[in-house]
């Protein structure tokens, strides 16, 4: 019998512990096939944020490091310098990476490094009980924008793409939707082609994915991938931003 | 003869670096050490070395993480503002017990300051500076000289207790030009890092990280870490005598205000009056041991500092209560000058004796 479908080898043996339905543990398997099919588990580095994905040492194959809140890029910057022969990628949520990491996140892409950057974008603070986040809609409710965001009070949600495409460094910017099976491989084909580039010494590849939280978001599973698809990607429209 | 080349504390920092087997420095504009990254940069690309310029103290810190979390010896350097800023980074290093060097030429604070000297930072330094119970080793070099030799003494402490490293100086020493023999005669010792996020080829992955949820766990690093700094306390103290064996009164003091005291020693000696001085070289940890048995003997303490009164505390905690412990110092950027410290020697050694020579038999 042929077997289709089995645990990645760039996963350990932990069982995930996100909330059902959560896109982490479905970017994290992305990952971890990808580290797989381009047989890199063992020379790479990954550097996970603070977030939900804090624990995303104990789920992946590979060599991994804890950053503080936003210095991913900074520390794989470190590691990549010192290592150049090594893969080293960064998994940030938007607190980590748009918010209180955004002066490395934008400097890191500013010179190019040959890092590879997986952002998850669900609109929210997931770990710390739904705050706020910078790329929180207007008009979305959070437990410090009770009443929804008002840009007269809270401002704008950042559009990261669109801000680190202005800059020559990158090699490649995405953002995709994985809520239907086509973007589900679109968005494993970004992922994919974010780890490629940086085997081929590209520099800055950077995917954002459109990610749910129902747990925040106080939805089921299934309205949460309704949600992203009508109101998140209206302010973030997915798309190829920069790939040269 | 030897070869001898008249340089600037901050540029023999870097030849230091270099002979220290510094593999990476990341490091960010900041006045009075400036020449650190300025050399660096023409260095370590020379070399075949990681330069890197980073967007901030805060990032610079954090690639120090990461290179030092690769296996690497990595270094970075700032001055006092820039090292608050480094602060958060250096809790994480100290918590993944990585080995770095950071090395602080401290200016007058607090707040912005001045760029001139300053020994205001002492506190940050030696209590550990960021959240939670850390140490950082901290030696202080009094020259040109020494700012050369101090780097493989701190990298190899740094690999050696892997914990960060503070090299403690001030603008004065950062910036004056001293004669320096870069005999490059070091014994660089290899330690193996079995630990390292290295890529995780033939072995087991490894995980660097400071997040323990479970607080049996976090407490047991916590113990491992105590364990380590008291392991320091017995091997790692450093100091320097300088006629203190009759002394009645001893000048405590660091770096270039330890310079200032020697000279004070000399114009006090000629003067018939007993006078010493302890020179602290390692800050953390603290020669309180040698202090102590100073007290015994009969001494009693003047700590000078270009500070409020920092070092002095700890002075007066090696102490403990069975000698008189003064302080002299000038802060903001403001340098005492030998004549004000001899007064201040004068005036102390005219003054009453408190704590009694019985309790000194006694306790």
């Amino acid at each position: 019998m042929q077997n289709v479908y089995s645990r990645p080898k760039g996963l350990t043996e932990a069982e995930f512990a996100y909330c059902a339905g959560c896109f982490h543990s479905v970017a994290h398997r992305m990952i971890a096939e990808v580290m797989e099919e381009l047989d890199i588990i063992d020379r790479t580095i990954g550097v996970c944020p603070v977030g939900c994905a804090v624990f995303m040492y104990e789920y992946m194959a590979c060599d991994m490091i804890e950053a503080a809140h936003g210095r991913a890029p900074a520390v794989a910057t470190g590691v990549k310098r010192v290592l150049p022969d090594r893969i080293v990628f960064s998994y940030q949520g938007d607190g980590d990476l748009a918010s209180i990491g955004t002066a490395e996140i934008v400097h890191a892409a500013a010179r190019g490094e040959n890092i590879t950057v997986i952002f998850i974008n669900n609109t929210t603070y997931g770990m710390t009980g739904g705050q706020m986040a910078p790329t929180t809609l207007i008009g979305q409710k959070s437990t410090t924008c009770p009443t929804g965001r008002d840009p007269k009070c809270a401002g704008y949600p950042l559009r990261v793409c669109e801000l680190l495409a202005t800059l020559e460094g990158p090699s490649y910017i995405e953002r995709v939707a994985p809520t239907n099976p086509a973007g589900f491989n679109r968005t494993k084909r970004a992922i994919k082609k974010a780890f490629q580039n940086q085997l081929d010494d590209k520099g800055f590849s950077f995917v954002e994915i459109l990610s749910n939280c129902p747990t925040q978001w106080k939805m089921s599973p299934i309205e949460s991938l309704k949600w992203i698809e009508e109101q998140m990607t209206k302010t973030f429209p997915p798309g190829v931003f920069v790939d040269r | 003869m030897a070869n001898k080349k008249l340089i600037k504390g901050n540029v023999a920092i870097c030849y230091g670096a270099l002979a220290a087997g510094c593999d990476a420095f990341f490091g960010y504009p900041i006045t009075p050490q400036n020449e650190i990254p300025e050399k660096m940069s023409e260095l370590m690309p020379q070399h075949g070395r990681v330069f890197l310029q980073a967007e901030s103290e805060v990032a610079a810190i954090n690639m120090v993480y990461g290179a030092a979390a690769a296996g690497k010896r990595a270094m970075t350097s700032s001055s006092s503002p820039g090292i608050s800023l480094k602060m958060e980074g250096l809790s994480y290093i100290a918590a993944c017990e990585l080995p770095c060097v950071v090395v602080n030429v401290q200016r007058g604070g607090p707040g912005l300051g001045n760029t001139l000297p300053g020994q205001a930072d002492y506190f940050q330094a030696v209590k550990g500076g960021g959240h939670g119970d850390y140490r950082l080793l901290t030696i202080a070099p009094w020259s040109v000289q020494e700012c050369y030799e101090f780097m493989p003494l701190a990298f190899d402490l740094a690999d050696r207790y892997r914990n960060p490293v503070m090299v403690l100086m001030d603008a004065i020493i950062g910036q004056m030009l001293e004669p320096v023999d870069l005999h490059g005669n070091f014994e660089i010792r290899e330690y193996p890092k079995p630990w390292a996020t290295n890529g995780a080829k033939g072995r087991a992955r490894n995980v660097i990280n400071s997040l323990w949820i479970d607080n049996t766990v976090m407490e047991d690093l916590n113990n491992r870490l105590q364990a380590k700094y008291e392991k320091a306390r017995r091997h790692e103290v450093r100091f320097w005598n300088y006629q203190t064996a009759d002394a009645e009164l001893v000048l405590v003091a660091y770096g270039s205000t330890a310079r200032i005291c020697r000279t004070v020693v000399d114009l006090a000696r000629d003067e018939g009056l007993p006078v010493g001085l302890l020179r602290l070289i390692s800050l953390y940890p603290f020669p309180e041991r040698e202090i102590e048995a100073l007290a015994r003997q009969g001494s009693r303490f003047l700590a000078v500092e270009m500070s409020a009164g920092q070092m002095v505390e700890d002075v007066r905690l090696a102490v403990n209560g069975i000698s008189e412990v003064d302080f002299y110092g000038r802060t903001g950027g403001s340098v005492p000058t030998p004549i004000e410290i001899l007064e201040n020697v004068r005036n102390t050694l005219s003054g009453p004796r408190v704590a009694s020579a019985q309790a000194r038999r006694e306790v």
